[in-house]
Protein backbone atom coordinates (compact mmCIF):
# COMPACT_ATOMS: atom_id res chain seq x y z
CA UNK A 1 0.00 0.00 0.00
CA UNK A 2 1.05 3.79 -0.47
CA UNK A 3 1.86 6.76 1.93
CA UNK A 4 -0.12 9.43 0.84
CA UNK A 5 1.66 12.93 2.10
CA UNK A 6 -0.52 16.30 2.23
CA UNK A 7 1.87 18.65 0.50
CA UNK A 8 2.56 22.38 2.59
CA UNK A 9 2.90 24.90 0.34
CA UNK A 10 1.44 28.62 -0.53
CA UNK A 11 1.05 28.13 -4.44
CA UNK A 12 4.24 29.54 -4.72
CA UNK A 13 6.36 27.35 -3.49
CA UNK A 14 7.02 23.87 -1.59
CA UNK A 15 7.36 24.40 1.89
CA UNK A 16 10.26 22.46 3.85
CA UNK A 17 8.04 20.59 6.35
CA UNK A 18 7.08 18.32 3.41
CA UNK A 19 10.43 17.33 2.74
CA UNK A 20 10.88 16.07 6.67
CA UNK A 21 7.36 14.18 6.02
CA UNK A 22 8.97 12.67 2.76
CA UNK A 23 11.25 11.22 5.60
CA UNK A 24 8.81 9.99 7.75
CA UNK A 25 7.33 8.70 5.06
CA UNK A 26 9.98 6.81 3.70
CA UNK A 27 10.91 5.45 6.98
CA UNK A 28 7.58 3.71 7.17
CA UNK A 29 8.49 2.25 3.42
CA UNK A 30 5.98 1.97 0.39
CA UNK A 31 5.39 4.11 -1.97
CA UNK A 32 5.60 7.96 -1.34
CA UNK A 33 2.81 10.20 -2.86
CA UNK A 34 2.46 13.74 -2.51
CA UNK A 35 -0.67 15.59 -3.28
CA UNK A 36 -0.68 18.80 -3.73
CA UNK A 37 -4.11 21.06 -3.67
CA UNK A 38 -4.37 24.50 -4.31
CA UNK A 39 -4.78 26.67 -7.19
CA UNK A 40 -2.37 28.04 -9.95
CA UNK A 41 -0.25 26.49 -7.99
CA UNK A 42 2.10 24.56 -10.96
CA UNK A 43 5.86 25.45 -9.83
CA UNK A 44 4.53 23.73 -6.05
CA UNK A 45 3.86 20.98 -8.65
CA UNK A 46 7.17 20.86 -10.41
CA UNK A 47 8.76 21.61 -7.33
CA UNK A 48 7.06 18.12 -5.97
CA UNK A 49 7.81 15.92 -8.77
CA UNK A 50 11.66 16.62 -8.11
CA UNK A 51 11.48 15.40 -4.13
CA UNK A 52 13.70 12.88 -3.92
CA UNK A 53 11.70 9.52 -2.88
CA UNK A 54 8.55 10.38 -4.09
CA UNK A 55 7.09 8.29 -6.60
CA UNK A 56 3.66 10.08 -7.89
CA UNK A 57 2.33 13.74 -7.34
CA UNK A 58 -1.31 14.25 -7.20
CA UNK A 59 -2.34 17.53 -8.56
CA UNK A 60 -5.96 19.62 -7.24
CA UNK A 61 -5.43 22.43 -9.19
CA UNK A 62 -8.25 24.75 -9.03
CA UNK A 63 -10.18 28.10 -7.81
CA UNK A 64 -12.19 26.49 -4.95
CA UNK A 65 -8.79 24.88 -3.36
CA UNK A 66 -6.84 28.14 -3.57
CA UNK A 67 -6.77 28.68 0.66
CA UNK A 68 -6.77 24.83 1.42
CA UNK A 69 -9.86 25.42 3.63
CA UNK A 70 -10.32 22.50 6.05
CA UNK A 71 -13.91 21.50 4.66
CA UNK A 72 -12.95 20.72 1.24
CA UNK A 73 -9.44 19.67 1.06
CA UNK A 74 -10.40 16.60 3.62
CA UNK A 75 -13.03 15.58 1.68
CA UNK A 76 -11.11 15.90 -1.66
CA UNK A 77 -8.34 13.28 0.36
CA UNK A 78 -10.99 11.13 1.88
CA UNK A 79 -12.33 10.68 -1.68
CA UNK A 80 -8.79 9.24 -2.79
CA UNK A 81 -7.91 8.01 0.12
CA UNK A 82 -8.59 3.96 -0.65
CA UNK A 83 -4.83 2.01 -1.79
CA UNK A 84 -3.55 4.17 1.02
CA UNK A 85 -2.62 2.64 4.27
CA UNK A 86 -0.98 6.06 5.53
CA UNK A 87 -2.11 9.45 5.13
CA UNK A 88 0.39 11.91 6.58
CA UNK A 89 0.89 15.92 6.61
CA UNK A 90 3.44 17.90 7.89
CA UNK A 91 2.03 18.84 11.74
CA UNK A 92 1.72 22.55 10.69
CA UNK A 93 -1.14 25.04 11.38
CA UNK A 94 -2.76 23.62 8.18
CA UNK A 95 -2.05 19.95 8.55
CA UNK A 96 -3.43 20.36 11.95
CA UNK A 97 -6.18 22.10 10.39
CA UNK A 98 -7.08 19.18 8.01
CA UNK A 99 -5.89 15.97 8.73
CA UNK A 100 -8.36 15.35 11.56
CA UNK A 101 -11.33 15.86 9.76
CA UNK A 102 -9.85 13.33 7.38
CA UNK A 103 -9.08 10.91 10.48
CA UNK A 104 -13.06 11.64 11.53
CA UNK A 105 -14.90 10.88 7.80
CA UNK A 106 -12.34 7.65 7.59
CA UNK A 107 -13.36 6.58 11.19
CA UNK A 108 -9.36 6.28 12.31
CA UNK A 109 -6.99 7.59 15.14
CA UNK A 110 -4.66 10.34 14.44
CA UNK A 111 -1.20 10.50 15.43
CA UNK A 112 -0.35 14.00 15.93
CA UNK A 113 3.36 15.30 15.93
CA UNK A 114 4.89 11.92 15.39
CA UNK A 115 8.89 12.59 16.23
CA UNK A 116 9.96 8.98 15.36
CA UNK A 117 8.83 5.75 12.97
CA UNK A 118 9.45 2.66 14.71
CA UNK A 119 7.41 0.50 12.17
CA UNK A 120 4.74 0.93 9.90
CA UNK A 121 1.92 0.99 13.17
CA UNK A 122 4.02 1.94 15.59
CA UNK A 123 5.30 5.81 16.50
CA UNK A 124 6.40 8.14 19.03
CA UNK A 125 5.11 10.91 19.49
CA UNK A 126 5.38 13.78 22.79
CA UNK A 127 2.69 14.24 25.11
CA UNK A 128 2.28 16.35 28.26
CA UNK A 129 4.12 19.28 26.85
CA UNK A 130 6.93 16.93 25.85
CA UNK A 131 7.72 15.96 29.65
CA UNK A 132 6.48 12.40 28.55
CA UNK A 133 7.23 10.31 24.89
CA UNK A 134 4.15 8.03 24.41
CA UNK A 135 4.93 4.96 21.89
CA UNK A 136 1.67 4.12 20.11
CA UNK A 137 0.36 1.37 18.22
CA UNK A 138 -2.66 1.09 15.95
CA UNK A 139 -4.38 -0.78 14.14
CA UNK A 140 -6.46 1.37 11.46
CA UNK A 141 -6.88 0.28 8.47
CA UNK A 142 -5.95 3.59 7.44
CA UNK A 143 -3.11 5.16 9.38
CA UNK A 144 -3.21 8.81 9.97
CA UNK A 145 -0.41 11.54 11.34
CA UNK A 146 0.34 14.25 11.18
CA UNK A 147 4.30 14.84 11.64
CA UNK A 148 6.49 17.36 13.57
CA UNK A 149 9.61 18.21 10.96
CA UNK A 150 12.40 18.48 14.03
CA UNK A 151 11.90 14.93 14.44
CA UNK A 152 13.24 14.05 10.91
CA UNK A 153 16.03 15.03 8.45
CA UNK A 154 14.36 16.72 5.36
CA UNK A 155 14.54 14.78 2.44
CA UNK A 156 16.78 16.53 -1.03
CA UNK A 157 14.81 18.88 -2.78
CA UNK A 158 16.12 17.39 -6.12
CA UNK A 159 16.49 14.03 -7.83
CA UNK A 160 13.79 12.72 -7.83
CA UNK A 161 11.17 12.62 -10.84
CA UNK A 162 7.88 11.41 -10.21
CA UNK A 163 5.06 11.06 -12.33
CA UNK A 164 1.74 13.05 -12.34
CA UNK A 165 -1.34 12.43 -11.79
CA UNK A 166 -4.23 15.49 -12.29
CA UNK A 167 -7.22 15.00 -10.15
CA UNK A 168 -10.58 16.61 -11.45
CA UNK A 169 -12.58 16.42 -8.56
CA UNK A 170 -13.95 20.10 -7.87
CA UNK A 171 -15.44 20.24 -4.06
CA UNK A 172 -16.44 23.92 -3.04
CA UNK A 173 -16.67 25.02 0.57
CA UNK A 174 -19.51 26.78 0.57
CA UNK A 175 -20.52 27.22 4.45
CA UNK A 176 -16.56 28.62 5.11
CA UNK A 177 -15.36 31.57 3.28
CA UNK A 178 -11.36 33.15 3.23
CA UNK A 179 -11.84 36.46 4.48
CA UNK A 180 -8.34 38.10 4.51
CA UNK A 181 -5.17 37.50 5.73
CA UNK A 182 -1.97 39.18 7.34
CA UNK A 183 1.10 37.07 6.59
CA UNK A 184 4.25 38.23 8.86
CA UNK A 185 7.02 39.38 6.06
CA UNK A 186 10.49 39.20 6.67
CA UNK A 187 13.79 38.56 5.03
CA UNK A 188 14.99 36.57 7.77
CA UNK A 189 15.17 32.35 7.59
CA UNK A 190 11.54 30.74 8.71
CA UNK A 191 11.54 30.12 12.37
CA UNK A 192 11.01 26.44 11.84
CA UNK A 193 13.29 26.30 9.68
CA UNK A 194 16.42 28.18 10.53
CA UNK A 195 19.70 27.01 11.68
CA UNK A 196 19.75 30.02 14.06
CA UNK A 197 17.44 31.31 16.44
CA UNK A 198 17.34 33.89 18.53
CA UNK A 199 14.20 33.97 20.82
CA UNK A 200 12.97 37.43 23.31
CA UNK A 201 10.99 37.12 26.34
CA UNK A 202 9.24 38.88 28.73
CA UNK A 203 12.27 40.37 29.99
CA UNK A 204 12.80 42.70 26.67
CA UNK A 205 10.10 44.68 27.92
CA UNK A 206 8.78 45.96 24.67
CA UNK A 207 8.61 45.55 21.02
CA UNK A 208 11.18 48.22 20.34
CA UNK A 209 13.82 46.59 22.16
CA UNK A 210 13.24 43.47 19.90
CA UNK A 211 15.70 45.66 17.57
CA UNK A 212 18.69 44.53 19.44
CA UNK A 213 17.85 40.98 18.72
CA UNK A 214 17.89 42.11 15.17
CA UNK A 215 21.48 43.03 15.16
CA UNK A 216 22.26 39.81 16.31
CA UNK A 217 20.74 38.03 13.90
CA UNK A 218 21.43 40.17 11.10
CA UNK A 219 25.16 38.89 12.61
CA UNK A 220 24.72 35.23 12.51
CA UNK A 221 21.75 35.05 9.34
CA UNK A 222 19.00 33.87 12.42
CA UNK A 223 15.35 34.08 12.78
CA UNK A 224 13.68 35.26 15.49
CA UNK A 225 11.70 34.06 18.04
CA UNK A 226 9.77 34.85 21.27
CA UNK A 227 8.11 33.58 24.15
CA UNK A 228 4.09 33.51 24.93
CA UNK A 229 4.78 36.60 27.45
CA UNK A 230 5.88 38.53 24.69
CA UNK A 231 3.41 37.52 22.42
CA UNK A 232 0.77 38.46 24.64
CA UNK A 233 2.07 41.91 25.67
CA UNK A 234 2.09 42.73 22.23
CA UNK A 235 6.05 43.30 21.34
CA UNK A 236 6.18 40.69 18.24
CA UNK A 237 3.30 39.05 16.28
CA UNK A 238 1.52 35.51 17.14
CA UNK A 239 3.91 33.56 14.41
CA UNK A 240 6.93 34.03 16.36
CA UNK A 241 5.82 32.09 19.56
CA UNK A 242 7.78 29.01 20.25
CA UNK A 243 6.93 26.61 22.45
CA UNK A 244 4.38 23.89 23.50
CA UNK A 245 1.33 25.51 21.64
CA UNK A 246 3.27 27.98 19.38
CA UNK A 247 6.07 26.34 16.74
CA UNK A 248 8.68 23.47 17.59
CA UNK A 249 12.84 24.27 16.58
CA UNK A 250 15.43 22.50 16.83
CA UNK A 251 18.18 24.87 14.98
CA UNK A 252 21.78 24.36 15.85
CA UNK A 253 21.94 27.23 18.14
CA UNK A 254 19.19 28.32 19.89
CA UNK A 255 19.46 32.08 22.38
CA UNK A 256 16.90 33.06 24.99
CA UNK A 257 16.90 36.34 26.12
CA UNK A 258 15.17 37.43 28.74
CA UNK A 259 12.87 33.92 29.24
CA UNK A 260 12.38 32.66 32.15
CA UNK A 261 12.25 29.03 30.53
CA UNK A 262 8.30 27.81 31.92
CA UNK A 263 7.93 24.08 30.20
CA UNK A 264 5.58 25.52 27.51
CA UNK A 265 8.39 26.98 26.13
CA UNK A 266 11.09 24.43 26.44
CA UNK A 267 8.73 22.02 24.76
CA UNK A 268 9.52 23.90 21.83
CA UNK A 269 12.86 24.86 21.49
CA UNK A 270 15.02 21.82 24.24
CA UNK A 271 15.91 19.82 21.31
CA UNK A 272 17.71 22.33 19.81
CA UNK A 273 21.75 21.21 19.37
CA UNK A 274 23.15 24.25 21.64
CA UNK A 275 21.31 26.19 24.08
CA UNK A 276 22.35 29.78 25.27
CA UNK A 277 20.51 31.33 27.55
CA UNK A 278 21.21 35.14 29.30
CA UNK A 279 18.79 36.14 31.80
CA UNK A 280 19.79 38.38 35.02
CA UNK A 281 17.98 35.81 37.25
CA UNK A 282 20.90 33.02 37.99
CA UNK A 283 17.63 30.54 39.49
CA UNK A 284 15.87 31.07 35.84
CA UNK A 285 14.81 27.47 34.96
CA UNK A 286 16.09 28.16 31.03
CA UNK A 287 19.67 27.88 32.91
CA UNK A 288 18.97 24.19 33.90
CA UNK A 289 18.75 23.06 29.76
CA UNK A 290 21.44 25.96 28.88
CA UNK A 291 25.12 24.82 27.61
CA UNK A 292 26.29 27.81 27.97
CA UNK A 293 24.25 29.81 30.41
CA UNK A 294 25.07 33.97 30.86
CA UNK A 295 23.73 35.77 33.86
CA UNK A 296 23.62 39.15 32.97
CA UNK A 297 21.46 42.40 32.07
CA UNK A 298 20.52 41.75 28.67
CA UNK A 299 20.67 45.53 27.35
CA UNK A 300 24.03 45.02 28.26
CA UNK A 301 24.84 42.18 26.96
CA UNK A 302 23.03 41.55 23.59
CA UNK A 303 24.88 45.02 22.48
CA UNK A 304 27.57 43.39 23.47
CA UNK A 305 27.50 39.95 21.65
CA UNK A 306 26.34 42.04 18.43
CA UNK A 307 29.56 43.60 18.36
CA UNK A 308 32.06 40.78 19.17
CA UNK A 309 30.47 38.50 16.78
CA UNK B 1 -28.39 31.35 19.80
CA UNK B 2 -27.20 28.21 21.99
CA UNK B 3 -23.35 27.69 22.26
CA UNK B 4 -22.11 24.25 23.48
CA UNK B 5 -18.64 24.00 25.24
CA UNK B 6 -16.92 21.14 25.83
CA UNK B 7 -14.45 21.24 28.82
CA UNK B 8 -11.82 18.68 29.72
CA UNK B 9 -10.48 17.88 33.16
CA UNK B 10 -6.58 17.73 32.81
CA UNK B 11 -2.96 17.93 35.38
CA UNK B 12 -2.89 21.11 36.17
CA UNK B 13 -0.18 23.43 34.20
CA UNK B 14 2.03 24.20 36.93
CA UNK B 15 2.17 20.44 37.90
CA UNK B 16 5.90 19.05 37.07
CA UNK B 17 4.46 15.67 34.81
CA UNK B 18 6.10 12.24 36.18
CA UNK B 19 6.02 9.38 34.09
CA UNK B 20 5.35 6.11 35.98
CA UNK B 21 8.08 3.62 37.22
CA UNK B 22 6.64 1.19 35.05
CA UNK B 23 6.64 3.02 32.23
CA UNK B 24 2.75 2.85 31.08
CA UNK B 25 1.69 5.96 31.96
CA UNK B 26 2.12 9.27 33.38
CA UNK B 27 1.85 9.41 37.27
CA UNK B 28 -1.45 11.45 38.02
CA UNK B 29 -1.75 10.23 41.61
CA UNK B 30 -2.55 13.15 44.27
CA UNK B 31 -1.68 15.68 41.34
CA UNK B 32 -3.61 19.11 41.21
CA UNK B 33 -6.41 18.47 38.09
CA UNK B 34 -7.40 21.55 36.61
CA UNK B 35 -9.51 22.95 33.65
CA UNK B 36 -7.81 22.58 30.66
CA UNK B 37 -6.44 26.08 29.86
CA UNK B 38 -7.57 26.10 26.31
CA UNK B 39 -11.17 24.66 27.67
CA UNK B 40 -11.34 27.81 29.89
CA UNK B 41 -11.10 30.74 26.94
CA UNK B 42 -13.72 28.73 25.28
CA UNK B 43 -15.69 29.10 28.58
CA UNK B 44 -14.87 32.63 28.85
CA UNK B 45 -15.44 33.47 24.66
CA UNK B 46 -19.08 31.67 25.28
CA UNK B 47 -19.60 33.81 28.50
CA UNK B 48 -19.05 36.83 26.77
CA UNK B 49 -21.34 36.15 23.63
CA UNK B 50 -23.91 35.76 26.44
CA UNK B 51 -23.20 38.86 28.09
CA UNK B 52 -23.57 40.74 24.77
CA UNK B 53 -26.94 39.43 24.20
CA UNK B 54 -25.57 37.34 21.23
CA UNK B 55 -25.67 33.88 23.24
CA UNK B 56 -29.03 33.12 24.84
CA UNK B 57 -27.60 29.79 26.56
CA UNK B 58 -24.29 28.55 27.20
CA UNK B 59 -24.36 24.48 28.45
CA UNK B 60 -21.25 22.68 29.14
CA UNK B 61 -20.04 19.36 28.45
CA UNK B 62 -17.39 16.96 29.29
CA UNK B 63 -16.77 13.09 28.64
CA UNK B 64 -15.08 11.55 31.29
CA UNK B 65 -15.12 9.71 35.11
CA UNK B 66 -17.27 11.55 38.01
CA UNK B 67 -14.50 13.84 38.71
CA UNK B 68 -14.68 15.81 35.64
CA UNK B 69 -18.11 17.03 37.50
CA UNK B 70 -15.53 19.21 39.46
CA UNK B 71 -14.91 20.76 36.50
CA UNK B 72 -18.42 20.96 35.06
CA UNK B 73 -19.08 22.98 38.44
CA UNK B 74 -16.27 25.17 37.58
CA UNK B 75 -17.56 26.15 34.58
CA UNK B 76 -21.01 26.77 35.96
CA UNK B 77 -19.37 29.14 38.65
CA UNK B 78 -18.03 31.04 35.70
CA UNK B 79 -21.36 31.53 33.86
CA UNK B 80 -22.48 28.81 32.47
CA UNK B 81 -26.47 27.65 32.43
CA UNK B 82 -25.90 24.06 32.44
CA UNK B 83 -23.78 20.77 32.50
CA UNK B 84 -23.88 17.48 30.99
CA UNK B 85 -21.24 14.88 31.63
CA UNK B 86 -20.92 11.97 29.57
CA UNK B 87 -20.22 9.33 31.51
CA UNK B 88 -16.94 7.03 30.40
CA UNK B 89 -13.59 5.67 31.73
CA UNK B 90 -11.04 8.69 31.37
CA UNK B 91 -8.53 9.16 28.97
CA UNK B 92 -10.75 8.33 25.77
CA UNK B 93 -9.20 8.88 22.42
CA UNK B 94 -9.95 12.05 20.68
CA UNK B 95 -12.88 10.30 17.84
CA UNK B 96 -14.85 8.67 20.54
CA UNK B 97 -15.01 11.89 22.17
CA UNK B 98 -15.95 14.26 19.48
CA UNK B 99 -18.54 11.59 18.52
CA UNK B 100 -20.16 11.59 21.87
CA UNK B 101 -20.03 15.79 21.85
CA UNK B 102 -21.44 15.35 18.28
CA UNK B 103 -24.66 13.64 19.50
CA UNK B 104 -25.03 15.87 22.66
CA UNK B 105 -24.54 19.11 19.97
CA UNK B 106 -27.38 17.48 17.67
CA UNK B 107 -29.56 16.95 21.13
CA UNK B 108 -28.72 20.48 22.45
CA UNK B 109 -29.32 21.59 18.79
CA UNK B 110 -26.29 23.71 19.65
CA UNK B 111 -25.57 26.55 17.08
CA UNK B 112 -21.84 27.19 18.00
CA UNK B 113 -19.85 24.77 19.71
CA UNK B 114 -16.37 25.90 21.08
CA UNK B 115 -13.62 24.04 22.28
CA UNK B 116 -10.31 24.76 23.11
CA UNK B 117 -7.84 23.78 20.92
CA UNK B 118 -5.65 21.41 22.47
CA UNK B 119 -5.64 19.76 25.28
CA UNK B 120 -2.64 19.74 27.42
CA UNK B 121 -2.43 16.32 28.35
CA UNK B 122 -2.16 14.45 25.31
CA UNK B 123 -1.91 17.57 22.91
CA UNK B 124 -3.71 16.12 19.84
CA UNK B 125 -4.93 19.21 18.47
CA UNK B 126 -7.59 17.31 16.70
CA UNK B 127 -10.95 17.01 18.75
CA UNK B 128 -12.67 19.99 17.21
CA UNK B 129 -11.71 19.48 13.66
CA UNK B 130 -12.96 15.53 13.94
CA UNK B 131 -16.32 16.53 15.40
CA UNK B 132 -16.67 19.46 12.35
CA UNK B 133 -16.10 16.48 10.20
CA UNK B 134 -18.34 13.96 11.87
CA UNK B 135 -21.46 16.57 11.95
CA UNK B 136 -20.12 18.42 8.72
CA UNK B 137 -20.33 21.73 9.94
CA UNK B 138 -17.53 24.22 9.22
CA UNK B 139 -14.62 24.80 11.48
CA UNK B 140 -12.32 27.71 12.61
CA UNK B 141 -9.32 26.26 14.68
CA UNK B 142 -6.69 28.52 16.48
CA UNK B 143 -9.19 31.46 16.87
CA UNK B 144 -7.99 34.94 18.53
CA UNK B 145 -11.03 36.61 17.89
CA UNK B 146 -14.42 35.71 17.33
CA UNK B 147 -17.33 38.24 15.79
CA UNK B 148 -20.94 36.93 15.50
CA UNK B 149 -22.63 38.14 12.77
CA UNK B 150 -25.71 37.39 10.37
CA UNK B 151 -25.94 34.01 11.35
CA UNK B 152 -21.98 34.05 10.53
CA UNK B 153 -19.07 33.56 12.70
CA UNK B 154 -15.92 35.86 11.40
CA UNK B 155 -13.14 34.44 13.06
CA UNK B 156 -9.40 34.98 12.95
CA UNK B 157 -7.17 32.57 13.40
CA UNK B 158 -3.46 32.23 14.58
CA UNK B 159 -1.27 30.86 11.96
CA UNK B 160 2.10 29.43 11.02
CA UNK B 161 2.92 32.47 8.78
CA UNK B 162 0.05 35.09 10.74
CA UNK B 163 -3.20 35.50 10.95
CA UNK B 164 -5.89 34.62 8.57
CA UNK B 165 -9.73 35.40 8.81
CA UNK B 166 -12.43 33.13 7.80
CA UNK B 167 -16.38 33.36 7.47
CA UNK B 168 -18.16 30.41 8.73
CA UNK B 169 -21.41 29.60 8.28
CA UNK B 170 -23.49 28.59 11.35
CA UNK B 171 -23.84 25.92 13.54
CA UNK B 172 -20.08 25.30 13.57
CA UNK B 173 -17.10 24.65 15.75
CA UNK B 174 -14.38 26.94 17.11
CA UNK B 175 -11.20 25.82 18.63
CA UNK B 176 -9.61 28.22 20.96
CA UNK B 177 -5.99 29.95 20.99
CA UNK B 178 -4.51 31.93 23.90
CA UNK B 179 -4.75 34.76 22.92
CA UNK B 180 -8.93 34.97 22.33
CA UNK B 181 -9.52 36.47 25.83
CA UNK B 182 -8.41 36.54 29.32
CA UNK B 183 -10.29 34.09 31.40
CA UNK B 184 -12.11 35.65 34.49
CA UNK B 185 -12.18 34.08 37.89
CA UNK B 186 -14.88 32.41 39.41
CA UNK B 187 -16.60 35.07 42.16
CA UNK B 188 -17.05 32.90 45.96
CA UNK B 189 -21.09 33.34 45.05
CA UNK B 190 -20.87 32.46 41.72
CA UNK B 191 -19.48 29.29 43.23
CA UNK B 192 -21.93 28.85 45.41
CA UNK B 193 -24.76 29.35 42.88
CA UNK B 194 -22.91 26.77 40.55
CA UNK B 195 -23.82 23.86 42.75
CA UNK B 196 -27.48 24.78 42.15
CA UNK B 197 -27.24 24.61 38.76
CA UNK B 198 -28.26 21.47 36.50
CA UNK B 199 -26.11 18.86 35.70
CA UNK B 200 -26.95 15.91 33.70
CA UNK B 201 -25.13 12.90 33.18
CA UNK B 202 -25.56 10.50 30.43
CA UNK B 203 -23.84 6.89 28.86
CA UNK B 204 -22.36 6.45 25.70
CA UNK B 205 -25.18 4.11 25.91
CA UNK B 206 -27.53 6.97 25.86
CA UNK B 207 -26.24 8.65 22.96
CA UNK B 208 -26.08 5.66 21.10
CA UNK B 209 -22.51 6.00 20.53
CA UNK B 210 -20.17 3.09 20.65
CA UNK B 211 -16.83 4.24 22.13
CA UNK B 212 -13.08 2.27 21.31
CA UNK B 213 -10.16 2.79 19.66
CA UNK B 214 -7.86 0.66 17.67
CA UNK B 215 -4.83 2.65 19.30
CA UNK B 216 -2.86 1.15 22.19
CA UNK B 217 -0.37 2.72 24.42
CA UNK B 218 3.05 0.49 24.45
CA UNK B 219 5.33 2.71 26.77
CA UNK B 220 5.36 6.38 27.96
CA UNK B 221 9.00 7.36 28.81
CA UNK B 222 10.27 10.63 30.40
CA UNK B 223 12.21 12.07 27.35
CA UNK B 224 15.87 12.67 27.69
CA UNK B 225 17.56 14.51 29.65
CA UNK B 226 20.21 17.61 28.55
CA UNK B 227 23.35 16.83 29.78
CA UNK B 228 23.91 20.07 32.22
CA UNK B 229 25.55 22.91 30.95
CA UNK B 230 27.98 25.87 32.14
CA UNK B 231 27.76 29.50 33.20
CA UNK B 232 30.23 32.11 31.22
CA UNK B 233 31.35 34.74 33.62
CA UNK B 234 31.21 37.12 30.17
CA UNK B 235 30.24 37.81 26.70
CA UNK B 236 33.78 36.99 24.90
CA UNK B 237 33.95 33.92 27.16
CA UNK B 238 30.36 32.84 25.19
CA UNK B 239 31.18 33.99 22.02
CA UNK B 240 34.66 31.79 22.41
CA UNK B 241 33.03 29.00 23.11
CA UNK B 242 30.41 28.96 20.72
CA UNK B 243 33.18 29.45 18.18
CA UNK B 244 36.01 26.92 19.39
CA UNK B 245 33.96 24.38 21.77
CA UNK B 246 30.29 24.24 20.37
CA UNK B 247 31.43 25.01 16.54
CA UNK B 248 27.80 26.79 16.05
CA UNK B 249 29.27 30.18 15.01
CA UNK B 250 31.85 30.71 12.60
C1 LIG C 1 -1.82 26.39 28.04
C2 LIG C 1 -0.55 27.17 28.03
C3 LIG C 1 0.22 27.16 26.88
C4 LIG C 1 1.39 27.90 26.83
N1 LIG C 1 2.13 27.85 25.68
C5 LIG C 1 3.29 28.55 25.64
C6 LIG C 1 4.12 28.53 24.47
O1 LIG C 1 3.79 27.91 23.45
N2 LIG C 1 5.27 29.23 24.48
C7 LIG C 1 5.69 29.96 25.57
O2 LIG C 1 6.76 30.59 25.52
N3 LIG C 1 4.94 30.01 26.68
C8 LIG C 1 3.74 29.33 26.73
N4 LIG C 1 2.97 29.41 27.86
C9 LIG C 1 3.33 30.40 28.89
C10 LIG C 1 4.41 29.97 29.86
O3 LIG C 1 3.82 29.24 30.92
C11 LIG C 1 5.13 31.21 30.45
O4 LIG C 1 4.19 32.05 31.06
C12 LIG C 1 5.90 32.02 29.40
O5 LIG C 1 6.71 31.18 28.62
C13 LIG C 1 6.76 33.05 30.10
O6 LIG C 1 7.41 33.87 29.15
P1 LIG C 1 8.77 34.60 29.53
O7 LIG C 1 9.80 33.61 29.91
O8 LIG C 1 9.08 35.54 28.44
O9 LIG C 1 8.33 35.52 30.77
P2 LIG C 1 8.71 35.43 32.30
O10 LIG C 1 8.44 34.08 32.84
O11 LIG C 1 8.10 36.60 32.95
O12 LIG C 1 10.27 35.58 32.28
C14 LIG C 1 10.94 36.77 31.98
C15 LIG C 1 12.41 36.53 32.26
O13 LIG C 1 13.15 37.66 31.84
C16 LIG C 1 14.21 37.89 32.76
N5 LIG C 1 14.57 39.29 32.65
C17 LIG C 1 13.80 40.37 32.91
N6 LIG C 1 14.49 41.50 32.66
C18 LIG C 1 15.71 41.13 32.24
C19 LIG C 1 16.88 41.85 31.84
N7 LIG C 1 16.90 43.18 31.81
N8 LIG C 1 17.95 41.14 31.47
C20 LIG C 1 17.95 39.79 31.49
N9 LIG C 1 16.88 39.07 31.86
C21 LIG C 1 15.77 39.73 32.23
C22 LIG C 1 13.62 37.51 34.10
O14 LIG C 1 14.65 37.17 35.00
C23 LIG C 1 12.73 36.32 33.73
O15 LIG C 1 13.43 35.10 33.89
C24 LIG C 1 1.80 28.66 27.95
C25 LIG C 1 1.04 28.65 29.11
C26 LIG C 1 -0.13 27.92 29.15
C27 LIG C 1 -0.94 27.92 30.41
Amino acid sequence: MSILILAEHDNKSLKPATLNTVTAATQIGADVHLLVVGFECQTVVEQASQVAGVSKVLVADNAVYEHQLAENVSKLVVDIASGYGHILAPATTTGKNTLPRVAALLNVAQLSDVIKVESADTFVRPIYAGNAIATVKTTDAVKVLTVRSTGFDAAASTGGNAEREVLSQVIASDRSRFVKEQLAESDRPELTAANVIISGGRGMGNGENFKLLEGVADKLGAAIGASRAAVDAGFVPNDLQVGQTGKTVAPDLYIAVGISGAIQHLAGMKDSKVIVAINKDEDAPIFQVADYGLVADLFDAVPELEKSL
Amino acid sequence: MKILVSVKRVIDYNVKVRVKADHTAVDLTNVKMSMNPFCEIAVEEAIRLKEKGIASDVVVVSVGSKSCQETLRTALALGADRAIQVETEDGLDSLSVAKLIAKVAQEEAADLVIMGKQSIDSDNNQTGQMLAALLDYPQATFASEVVIENGEAHVTREIDGGLQTLAITLPAVITTDLRLNEPRFASLPNIMKAKKKPLDVKTPADLGVEVGSNVSIVSVTPPPQRAGGIKVGSVAELVDKLKNEAKVVS
